[in-house]
């Protein structure tokens, strides 16, 4: 046992889906022949402990049911990685993955998300939006008295967003406790580094003066990442979990790089990547 | 029949709906009437504060819960500071949210144009999956927002600030994507929008030698075509009134309307003349800026002079 109440074998396990869901995203961004492989890379951990280390209530079967907690990608260029997760989780069969970003594919796979591909609750891929959404999702949830969750997932460049802050304050003025807000803080956006573009730090104390119950963990370290997604709400206060990552993770030609925020990989450089990714 | 303000038609209205309604505010309840609803149902009610944008995405996420949720504010801001988000949240990813934006047009006066939305219209019209209302009177924003609550999808309704005199009383409905007759006539038909209707009735009074025809058209989309073809056949001379922008409005509805329906008569569009106005009383503005009685007698006789 560790502090995530999981027994040793359940991280290593969480540790080989994120693995496997890296190995997707890269796959059917190849496939496409465009998509967001850095990106996708950095929050494959979070996404692998949100629906297969027993975080998220959901049902693939019953998509819409209203007590399911729910998950937004406000970072929605990361489609690679989300649609991957949504069909491992059996939101839809794997084999329609082959029709993301193709026009009239079995099921709607677009660039960014929709709410017509199961599992995905609302558009996305305009940044900023997402964490205003999930307000208002927590919102509906307390009005309607049910227990449920609302996770999102924003990038670090998305931060430069101002509606972001909007929303910050929204969620303390309501006290929105049953809102979970989770940074993948790559470093890198799409032409330049985070800090260079311009610097978010220092991250925690801007979360925290606004009011939210904050922590900082290492987004590639499933322990860490399970242990903060298992605790329990404070009594009033929205939480965010700053996890520190790597944009390209698991690849080494492309972590840390700017190259490869929106570019799809070559045959070449697929294969190269599935090497490493073993 | 009430003289009102549409905006008082809306938050009185508000206050008769069920409890699928939450309305949401950014900080001008007093001004937009949706002080009341949070006084009565203070549970239903966000006064988000001054942040449009995290408005109307909040707004969309309580819309997936199942909730109707009005999201409220002055036209400029509403739209100006949230046309991404209306984009994204709202149209393409169809949810039940009614934007309400209040103070529209040049109408609301002496605040000047930076709290003078004239290009509403235009902008909405061109979002896929939008309704566009623009009620008339206070009746009809009364009904118009009940009809809101079993309609699904995305609204943009438009009200304005001043007072109008009443049109119409309890047995009249208010139906989306239907026009309504208020005066038949056969010389000229003008097609009127919000306090327009006013304005164009205004004139017809007068004008005693010609008998003109007056349409509310208080759904901008869906366009009743059918009442204009209707009454465009049986005038055939048209005026559109709108206090709006001369580009995107409602006299472009109709004109690209009747283009595609080969429908060729004469044709004047009473708007905004492609310019910013000024600071003035509703009255001084309309008077300057070519949307007043008298602006729309002189167009009438222009237009039915064209006729052949």
């Amino acid at each position: 046992m560790n502090n995530s109440q999981l027994l040793e074998s359940e991280i290593i396990e969480l540790e080989q889906t994120a693995r496997e869901l890296r190995r997707k995203s890269l796959k059917i961004i190849h496939e496409a022949g465009s998509g967001h492989p850095g990106g996708s890379l950095s929050a494959a951990d979070i996404l692998a402990a949100l629906f297969f280390g027993g975080i998220l209530k959901y049902d693939p079967s019953n998509p819409k049911d209203p007590g399911r907690d729910r998950f937004l990608l406000s970072k929605g260029h990361a489609t690679g990685l989300l649609y991957s997760t949504l069909s491992m989780a059996g939101f839809f069969p794997d084999r329609y993955l082959s029709g993301y970003r193709k026009i009239n594919s079995e099921i709607f796979l677009s660039g960014h998300p929709h709410p017509k591909t199961p599992g995905v609750e609302i558009a996305a891929g305009s940044l900023g939006q997402g964490l205003s959404v999930a307000h208002g999702i927590a919102l509906g949830a307390r009005l309607d008295g049910l227990d449920y969750k609302v996770y999102v997932v924003l990038g670090d460049g998305e931060l430069q967003e101002g509606q972001i802050w909007e929303a910050a304050m929204s969620a303390v003025k309501f006290k929105s406790n049953n809102l979970v807000a989770i940074v993948d803080n790559n470093k890198v956006a799409q032409d330049n580094i985070t800090k260079d573009l311009k610097d978010l730090e220092p991250l925690e104390d801007k979360w925290k003066s606004f009011g939210w119950e904050t922590q900082r963990i290492d987004g590639h370290n499933m322990e860490e990442i399970m242990t903060a997604l298992q605790q329990e709400p404070h009594p009033e206060k929205p939480r965010v979990i700053i996890a520190d990552t790597i944009k390209g993770k698991g690849v080494s030609f492309m972590e840390g790089q700017i190259g490869w925020h929106g570019v799809a990989p070559s045959d070449e450089k697929l294969e190269e990547a599935l090497k490493e990714l073993q | 029949m009430k003289d009102g303000a549409t905006r008082d038609g809306y938050g009185e209205s508000l206050l008769s709906l069920d409890d699928r309604v939450v309305v949401l505010d950014s900080g001008v309840s007093d001004s937009t009437r949706t002080k009341k609803f949070g006084e009565k149902f203070p549970d239903r009610f966000f006064n988000m504060g001054i942040c449009e944008a995290d408005m109307v995405c909040t707004a969309a996420g309580l819309a997936t819960t199942g909730k109707v949720a009005f999201a409220t504010s002055f036209a400029c801001f509403l739209l100006g500071r949230s046309m991404d988000q209306i984009l994204v949240s709202l149209a393409y990813s169809n949810t039940n949210v009614k934007l309400v934006g209040t103070h529209a047009g040049i109408s609301v006066g002496e605040d000047g144009p930076t709290a003078q939305m004239i290009v509403d219209l235009a902008y909405t019209r061109a979002i896929p999956n939008m309704t566009v209302l623009q009620p008339a009177d206070w009746e009809e924003a009364f009904q118009a927002t009940q009809a809101l609550v079993d309609h699904q999808g995305p609204v943009y309704m438009r009200l304005g600030r001043g007072k109008v005199k009443g049109l119409y009383d309890s047995s009249y409905k208010f139906q989306i994507g239907k026009g309504h007759t208020l005066k038949q006539g056969k010389d000229l038909v003008i097609f009127a929008t919000g306090i327009m209707v006013q304005e164009s009735l205004k004139a017809v009074e007068q004008i005693s030698d010609l008998d003109i025809t007056v349409v509310n058209i208080s759904s901008l989309k869906p366009l009743d075509t059918d009442l204009i073809i209707e009454q465009v056949k049986k005038n055939g001379a048209v005026i559109t009134a709108e206090d709006h922008n001369r580009i995107g409005g409602l006299g472009d509805a109709v004109a690209e309307f009747l283009m595609e329906s080969g429908l060729s008569v004469p044709f004047k569009k009473i708007a905004v003349n492609d310019t910013f106005a000024e600071t003035g009383s509703a009255g001084q503005l309309f008077e300057k800026y070519g949307l007043s009685a008298n602006h729309i007698v002189e167009a009438i006789k222009a237009t039915v002079a064209k006729k052949k």
